[in-house]
């Protein structure tokens, strides 16, 4: 193999690599953090909570500490390794709404932390809002049959 | 059991999320906004439910469990108010999530400095 072959050879193969790398990565991440919710959901089911209720707390503690993990700048470390594992837990949205408002302080409270903080809150918020009034309507309409 | 269903539920979710990425370069704002409304597709066609019964966490923590969560309290109150519910399911089912991740994100804002520099 020539070393123009070796170098196409090495180029076709790279990218591959990578993308399955960053994916064990994300899986073992990801799945470190379900599990961490699911901890969660034994422990507020321990302590009396019933079903619905133990998922919110669980989400609630979650969204804590991914905003307390972004403030103290371990989260965005942990981040770099581990990719989509933390961007698509509930923490990845805690870190996403905390991280522009952190970065706008200076541009004051009300503009700076108060708007900036629905950079990324807001169109999960609004897109979320606006599929699950599509879905109502359909259930709505089904119901009238 | 029920950790290790979700923990291969919730990698493969992620893992999902990390494929858009390499392959699409969506930002992660994009594929957070799409898990959601995923999320809520996939409850409609009733797929969801059945995945959050057998891999607990593994399905709810993902974002597509947000959305999830979104067209569930849709149906609940659509089923007890009718129209009404439209319009008030969605955000009172998802307004624990909400309303912490506004309240938490406010107070870290006040208490930390940004590291980054930029």
């Amino acid at each position: 193999m020539t070393n123009k072959e070796y170098n196409e050879y090495v180029k076709q193969k790279t990218p591959d690599s990578k993308i399955f790398s960053n994916c064990l990565k994300a899986f073992v991440s990801g799945g470190i953090i379900c599990v961490l919710g699911q901890v969660l959901i034994a422990v507020f089911g321990k302590c009396g909570f019933g079903e619905e209720d133990a998922s919110t707390l669980t989400s609630i503690t979650l969204i804590f500490l991914g905003a307390l993990l972004t403030g103290l700048d371990i989260y965005p470390k942990i981040a770099k390794f581990a990719g989509a594992g933390t961007v698509v837990p509930i923490t990845g949205f805690a870190n996403s709404v905390v991280s522009p408002a952190l970065e706008a302080k200076t541009e004051g409270m009300v503009l700076g932390v108060g708007a900036k903080i629905f950079t990324i809150a807001g169109p999960v918020i609004l897109y979320g809002t606006f599929a699950s009034c599509a879905a109502g309507l359909i259930y709505w309409i089904i119901s009238l049959f | 059991m029920d950790y290790l269903k979700a923990f291969a539920v919730g990698g493969v979710i992620c893992v999902i999320g990390q494929i858009l990425i390499d392959k699409t370069k969506l930002t992660p704002a994009r594929i957070l906004v799409t898990f959601v409304v995923l999320g809520v597709f996939l409850q409609l066609i009733r797929v969801y439910e059945p995945l959050v019964k057998f891999a607990g966490a593994g399905a709810t923590v993902p974002l597509t469990g947000f959305g999830y969560n979104l067209c569930k309290g849709v149906a609940k109150a659509v089923n007890e108010r009718g129209f009404l519910g439209i319009f008030t399911g969605g955000l009172t089912a998802s307004s624990g999530g909400v309303a912490a991740a506004l309240v938490f994100g406010f107070l870290v804002s006040v208490i930390f400095r940004s590291k980054s520099k930029k």
